[in-house]
């Protein structure tokens, strides 16, 4: 029988493949990259693109990644596969977004942090957890 | 009958409310099993990052990324993920609570603080309480993308390259059991690498195209799908507690609505007594 190398294929929210093959193609950000089996260590970026897994049956497996990381281990090769499609001013967009939304709930606030005042809430709000708890054993017992 | 009219209304009411925990107990019941299965769909991924992580600290990288190098701590940002929505106990409470407690620490210490939340119930928080929000991300659903947190990680990741926070954590609601959720406050920057691994021996990853660029790369998306993580597995924690809540709200409204009922017909036996008493009174008056 071949060499085999192990593949894992994931993504944040779930795992897409997992299991042995022969070879595993990807498109790095540099180029097309095939591994065999005690590929030398290797980290690189993944370009949007197909994933082959030559299978050792024969057949080959084909997944799609929006773009991602792959690492690569003598016996082990990992996708980690993007849910979201990255780019730069994308990821700026959403920053900005983020931003946005903090400020609008900030306004006219302080950033001096109210600890007297958010103690006195959440004391507040812990006393009636424990006046319900209390409540409720003494409605259980009666 | 005229009597109890008033119990009467009251108990309809308490049966109404009855229904409506019931029904949101049940929803919670269904939407805690979704959130436990994403919960462990993204674990694989967050397992092999880690791996991944785990191989790099052990490699003999030509370049130090500053996200695994310790530097002295003058502000700390904290990324708070709390629930949309309330009806849940005491879940947010009790996190915002911790979290409190380490700010004044902190504070106590002179280390300053900024601040990103994910969710409603800690925007509307910290927008009572004041404090330097950063970033805010809300309404992820019940379903959250990783996609709606890169904003807010970023925010703070930025903070981090620019050296206006020294350190990062994440806070967030643990899942123990359906029972018992555990407020959390993890470190996620600078990166603690374990180092039980065996590759001992000197060796590095080619890396394409520049090493900065690569790790960079991989640490960002490490660090996200962490947030991410914490956020699935609060959202689980979410519907437990709503679940134990309302079940307790149910049960209490089962026995409120027992009194009633017993008050009830109290009230009715004494009116039936007195009719009785009255009409024999007038018979042996005649």
């Amino acid at each position: 029988m071949a060499m085999t190398i192990h593949v894992d294929i994931v993504s944040a929210e779930k795992a897409i493949f997992s299991g042995a093959a022969e070879m595993v193609f990807a498109s790095a950000v540099m180029g097309e990259v095939g591994i065999l089996p005690r590929h030398t260590p290797l980290l690189t970026q993944l370009r949007p693109g197909e994933v082959r897994v030559k299978l050792p049956e024969g057949q080959e497996e084909s997944f799609y990644v929006s773009g991602g990381m792959l690492e690569v281990q003598p016996h082990v090769v990992t996708v980690l596969a993007d849910t979201a499609s990255r780019a730069k001013d994308l990821d700026e967009a959403k920053v900005l977004a983020a931003k946005e939304r903090a400020e609008q709930a900030m306004r006219d606030k302080s950033s001096e942090f109210e600890y007297a005042q958010a103690e006195a809430e959440l004391a507040e709000a812990v006393a009636q957890l424990q006046a319900i708890k209390k409540l409720r054993q003494k409605t259980g017992v009666r | 009958m005229a009597v109890g009219k008033e119990i009467r209304v009251k108990i309809k009411s308490v049966q109404n409310t009855q229904k409506i925990t019931r029904a949101m107990e049940m929803v919670a019941a269904s939407k805690m099993r979704k959130a436990q299965e994403r919960m462990a769909a993204s674990r694989p991924y967050a397992q092999k990052m880690r791996n991944v992580i785990g191989h790099l600290a052990n490699a003999h990288p030509e370049y130090k990324h500053p996200y695994l190098v310790e530097r002295p701590v003058k502000r700390v940002g904290y990324i708070i993920i709390s629930s949309d929505r309330g009806l849940c106990g005491g879940l947010n409470s009790n996190l915002f609570r911790r979290l409190v407690a380490e700010m004044r620490q902190n504070r106590n210490d002179g280390i300053q603080i900024s601040l990103c939340t994910i969710g409603n119930k800690a925007a509307g928080f910290f927008a009572r309480m004041g404090g330097e929000v950063l970033g805010q991300a809300h309404h992820l659903g019940d379903a959250p993308k990783l996609e709606d947190l890169i904003g807010v990680v970023k925010v703070m990741l930025d903070a981090y390259d620019e050296g206006k926070i020294d350190r990062l954590y994440l806070v967030y609601n643990e899942f123990v059991n359906t029972m018992t959720q555990k407020p959390t406050i993890q470190q996620m920057l600078p990166i603690q690498a374990s180092d039980d691994q065996q590759l001992k021996h000197h060796w590095d990853y080619l890396y394409e195209p520049e090493a900065k660029d690569v790790m960079t790369a991989l640490l960002t998306r490490f660090i996200e799908s962490q947030v991410y993580q914490g956020v699935v597995e609060n959202a689980a924690c979410e519907q437990a507690a709503r679940m134990v809540a309302m079940k307790a709200a149910s049960d209490n409204a089962g026995n409120l609505i027992g009194d009633l009922k017993l008050m009830y017909n109290k009230a009715r036996q004494a009116a039936i007594t007195q009719e009785i008493a009255e009409i024999v009174g007038g018979a042996s008056a005649l």
